[in-house]
């Protein structure tokens, strides 16, 4: 290692290991238990590797079941809100429908621009599919249910999460379409922005917490609801709500649903993409949903924490996995309600609105953490209070503004 | 060892893999027929106009370049959040000081008008007639 990361040139931030499951996994459980024929061509590193695969095994196996259920949801949630009854026909209330379209994606052409051009138009799926997989290796799904315990877990994600952009521009530029074309580059532009006050209002938490650990994070918050970090202080509670829509534009979903706007540029960024490549994007943006909603749930809403302290039923892993459906459910809720932003305010509110306040958030949480020496009764205490008239008075105020003037009376004849 | 970042490389390994194998089944599987209206750019079924490489609006330039000098300010603002609290308020301020050279910045972009989209022609037609009217 240079001498500059094991001096510790930033105080906390270290890369070396400071915990390795598998390795000790392996010592403690395989080796003892081995064979004597198998023991001796066994080392401890080929044991750690093989671990490490099973585990990303799972994960495969796994991450591609999400989508299945939540396209599902999707339209069951959709059918709901619009009164239908959604899919019916395939399995018990419509629930092989995913499964069979699907099945049907296996069997369609795989269809290849041949004017385009052809490695990066094969090499886009990849990227996508990959980077939006290995995101999953830094969430904490519960008590010890966690891959990699990174000292640098969030700056990770943000990092693995940022390079999902490329894959969509080679997607767009490769294709030798127009629609794909524009698609990518509104793509391209909208994720790049909103990426900005995404980090910012992650920046909030890391100032708290003084970790980027997603372990420590979560460790953080395990007093109960009150010590989740949307209620650390009133800073993070704007935060909360800023990098909840930023996340919903990094998935581009409705209302910012612009670069996949299927009524002026088809399907977007992968228009000419078809079968089996279609599908991937498809199971990339499911599971790049699920995980935008996993970290929003760990970095403020106390993770696998449960509500009173000291409840962890099962690892805390079944309360992470319905607060985390919960804000899936609630971008489902918006994309059914609300309609899609032009242009010109999907720029606006990030550029004039959100980062502004993502820097206001910043010098706020500065004084905040200056103020209180450490997060105790007291600071969240005040916290509690300022959110609590501070919604208050939004309510007021934006119900006054809002409210709807009396309609003139017609003049009797 | 770095485990962690090993276990990523593994997850990026396998993530590859799935998309092959799924590939792979598909191209066993699936059907395909020649026929020469399929290989033209699709456009909504009419036939294409003009080249495909369109030209596009300068601003997605212009909003990559002000991305990047933010992205890196928050790769900057990342260590410092994870000590700001031992370090005080020296380092907040310091801190200060470097994020509002940046926030001149986005006001300089937004007094330029460069964070709107929808950008009047009005005053480049006004300064051009001008620059006409000093000829005449």
């Amino acid at each position: 290692m240079p001498e500059i990361f094991s001096e510790g040139f930033f105080p906390n931030i270290n890369l070396q290991d400071e915990t390795n499951w598998a390795t000790d996994f392996v010592q403690e459980v395989i080796i003892p238990r081995l064979p004597e024929v198998v023991a001796g061509h066994f080392s401890v590193e080929l044991g750690t590797i093989l671990v490490m695969l099973v585990c990303a095994g799972i994960f495969v196996a796994v991450v591609p079941l999400l989508p299945l259920v939540l396209v599902l949801a999707e339209r069951k949630v959709a059918a709901r809100f619009q009164n239908r009854t959604g899919p019916m026909r395939v399995g018990p209330w419509g629930t092989l429908q995913t499964l069979a379209d699907g099945i049907k994606l296996i069997f369609k052409e795989d269809y290849i621009p041949p004017q385009g051009d052809k490695l990066l138009f094969l090499l886009a799926p990849y990227i996508i599919f990959a980077c939006s997989f290995a995101v999953f290796a830094a969430i904490p799904f519960g008590q010890g249910i966690l891959v990699s315990d990174f000292n640098i877990g969030i700056f990770y994600i943000m990092a693995i999460s940022s390079v999902i952009v490329m894959g969509v521009i080679m997607a767009g530029w490769s294709s030798n379409s127009k629609w794909s074309l524009l698609g990518s580059l509104r793509s391209a532009a909208q994720i790049v922005s909103y990426e900005i006050p995404l980090g910012l209002s992650i920046l909030t938490v890391v100032m708290l917490v003084e970790s980027l650990g997603m372990k420590q994070i979560v460790a953080s918050q395990d007093g109960g609801i009150f010590t989740w970090l949307i209620f650390r202080s009133p800073f993070t509670f704007i935060a909360f709500f800023i990098f909840f829509i930023s996340s919903i534009a990094e998935v581009n979903r409705t209302p910012f649903d612009l670069p996949e706007a299927e009524s002026e540029i088809v399907a977007g960024f992968h228009t000419e993409y078809s079968g089996m490549r279609f599908a991937l994007f498809f199971i990339a943006e499911y599971a790049n949903m699920f995980a935008v909603s996993a970290i929003g749930v760990t970095l403020f809403l106390g993770g696998w924490q449960g509500v009173l302290p000291g409840y962890d039923f099962l690892g805390g892993f079944p309360g992470f996995v319905i607060k985390t459906l919960g804000l899936v459910f609630l971008m489902m809720w918006l994309r059914w309600t609300l309609p899609r932003l032009r242009v010109d305010q999907l720029m606006n509110l990030c550029w004039k609105y959100f980062i502004p306040i993502s820097f206001f958030n910043i010098l706020g949480t500065g004084v905040w953490g200056l103020i209180f020496e450490k997060d105790d009764v007291w600071s969240i205490g005040i916290s509690c209070v300022i959110i609590y008239v501070g919604l208050i008075s939004a309510y007021a105020v934006a119900g006054r503004s809002l409210a709807r003037k009396p309609e003139p009376q017609p003049s009797s004849v | 060892m770095l485990f962690n970042f090993a276990n990523v490389l593994i997850f990026l390994v396998v993530g590859c893999l799935f998309v092959v194998l799924n590939l792979t089944i598909s191209r066993l599987l699936h059907t395909k027929i020649f026929s020469g209206e399929k290989y033209i750019p699709y456009e909504c079924g009419e036939d294409p106009i003009g080249d495909t490489r369109i030209k596009f609006n300068t601003r997605f330039y212009v909003i990559a370049l002000i991305f990047l000098i933010f992205d890196v300010e928050v790769v900057f603002l990342l260590p410092w959040a994870v000590v700001f609290r031992e370090l005080g308020l020296f380092a907040f301020l310091e801190m200060l000081v470097f994020i509002a050279i940046l926030l001149v910045g986005l006001a300089y972009v937004w007094a330029k008008g460069d964070l709107e989209w929808i950008r009047s022609t009005q005053l480049e037609v006004q300064s051009f007639q001008r620059e006409e009217s000093y000829d005449n």
